[in-house]
């Protein structure tokens, strides 16, 4: 097997933080926009993008012989359209709550630009393992950013964290007198602004981090 | 004359109150990724528009007559094939794989056509086709296209309603990706703070814009409010265009 890319260590590394499909790739702004209102909807949906990133990464990786250039895009979509077929009847199996509160956005999850991506960047060129721990690497990236971005908005906006699930209470009940939940979280301008603070916040991080690297290196 | 007026009142709701990009977040990718200049920004939008109303044409006759429960064609097969006269079909759980198969062969289509035809408009989208393929907005529009479909349905679209519901949806887009597009170009003058420079900013400028377009909640009810009162003042005069515009 030819490895004429990063090895599965690297490409595992590297979706977590340096090359982020939320803050570093911008890849896959729809979901992480609109299910982000409630810890609960961004993990079942950071899951779902795990199990169809996972599947569709491996049996890309293992037809990639057969893959036609003119034709591959076409292959993408359509295995990424049988796993989130059966994500989708999954979830309104077992979770069907859930899967109405997220609504079109399984099915969405077929042209998330994060998947046809790394398909085509990994697992078109390089062998099963390293396609199965880039996919992990990239949804946990991917769950990271969808985290952030919740647990804020959850915060502010319910006063809770993991309220459906586990009903923790960040702000107690008795606050309403110094404090009163921010509706703007909730709705769709809290997610954008959100969204866009948390991107200048990773960008003044990595600044930071650059210029004291810089800094190291011209001292030694 | 009601019916134009649900026509219209679909159109507003679906441009503008629940504009595609502001209020259901599809389509964010060429949202933030093509607003860079106004022609560009312009030329994808009107792409993108003109994509969603064909795939939606198709997405609808396939649901319509094959897809959804009781679909008259697939029924009609599969009780010839097993002779048995009450069975119905539903082919529903097919639907995904056949939207995106028919969203790219739609794309497929349009830019062989348009790039044999007209070779103007080419050059001004044609560019942009490709990329559409795996743009949300339209596997959006015909998802919601399907939940109008079938029996199951609390409020069954035609092909009509389905056409303009796709038309004003790629409109929506249009008009956020426009005005995105003119405020950047005005922001290249600004002196943004460097860590926020690019998407960050356009993220920032996009909620703000999502706050304003968010005063238009209330405008689809009240606008439907003054159409059925319109008809009963003019129910002497039989013209029906007069209503149109209240």
């Amino acid at each position: 097997m030819s490895q004429d890319g990063p090895t599965a260590v690297e490409r595992f590394l590297n979706g977590i933080i340096p090359e982020n499909p939320t803050y570093r790739q911008i890849l896959g702004i729809c979901p992480t926009l609109a299910v982000t209102n409630t810890m609960e909807s961004a993990m079942t949906m950071a899951g779902t993008v795990l199990f169809v990133l996972v599947c569709s990464n491996v049996l890309t990786s293992l037809i990639r012989g057969l893959l036609k250039p003119h034709l591959r895009i076409l292959v993408f979509t359509l295995t990424i359209a049988a796993f989130v077929t059966i994500a989708d009847r999954f979830l309104a199996a077992y979770m069907y709550d859930m899967s109405k509160v997220l609504g079109p956005y399984i099915p969405l999850v077929i042209v998330n630009c994060i998947i046809i991506a790394r398909c085509e960047i990994c697992a078109a060129k390089q062998g099963v393992w390293t396609a199965f721990m880039d996919a992990v690497g990239q949804s946990l990236g991917f769950m990271l950013g969808l985290m952030s971005i919740a647990t804020i908005r959850e915060i502010l906006g319910f006063g809770t964290w993991f309220g459906k699930w586990l009903g923790w209470r960040v702000i107690p009940v008795t606050a309403p007198e110094h404090w009163s939940t921010w509706v703007i979280m909730i709705l769709p301008p809290g997610a954008f602004i959100t969204l866009g603070l948390l991107m200048g916040v990773m960008n003044w991080i990595e600044a930071k981090h650059s210029a004291r690297a810089k800094k190291a290196t011209v001292a030694a | 004359m009601s019916y134009i007026a649900s026509l219209l009142v679909l159109a507003i709701t679906t441009a503008l109150i629940n504009n595609m990009v502001f209020h259901f977040f599809v389509g964010n990718c060429p949202f933030i990724g093509v607003s860079r200049k106004l022609d560009m920004a312009f030329g994808m939008g009107a792409a993108v528009t003109f994509v969603t109303t064909i795939a939606a044409a198709l997405s609808w006759v396939a649901t319509y007559f094959i897809m959804a429960p009781g679909a008259p064609l697939a029924t009609w097969l599969y009780r010839a094939m097993t002779h048995d006269p009450t069975r119905v079909s539903d082919l529903s759980i097919l639907s995904y794989i056949a939207y995106i198969f028919l969203i790219a062969w739609a794309v497929q289509l349009v830019e062989m056509y348009v790039r044999k035809f007209f070779p103007a408009l080419y050059k001004a989208f044609g560019v942009f086709l490709p990329l559409i393929t795996t743009n949300c907005v339209i596997l959006f529009v015909c998802l919601e296209i399907m939940k109008h479909i079938g029996a199951g349905a609390a409020d069954p679209w035609g092909l009509d309603k389905a056409l303009v519901y796709a038309f004003f949806a790629g409109a929506g887009f249009l008009v956020a990706i426009v005005i995105m597009a003119g405020i950047r170009e005005e922001l290249d003058h600004c002196d943004v703070p460097k860590t926020l420079s690019g998407p960050g900013i356009t993220l920032i400028i996009a909620g703000i814009l999502s706050l304003a377009f968010m005063g238009l909640t209330g405008v689809d009810s009240n606008l439907a409010k003054m159409i059925k009162k319109a008809p009963a003042a003019e129910t002497s005069s039989v013209q029906d265009s007069g209503a149109q515009n209240p």
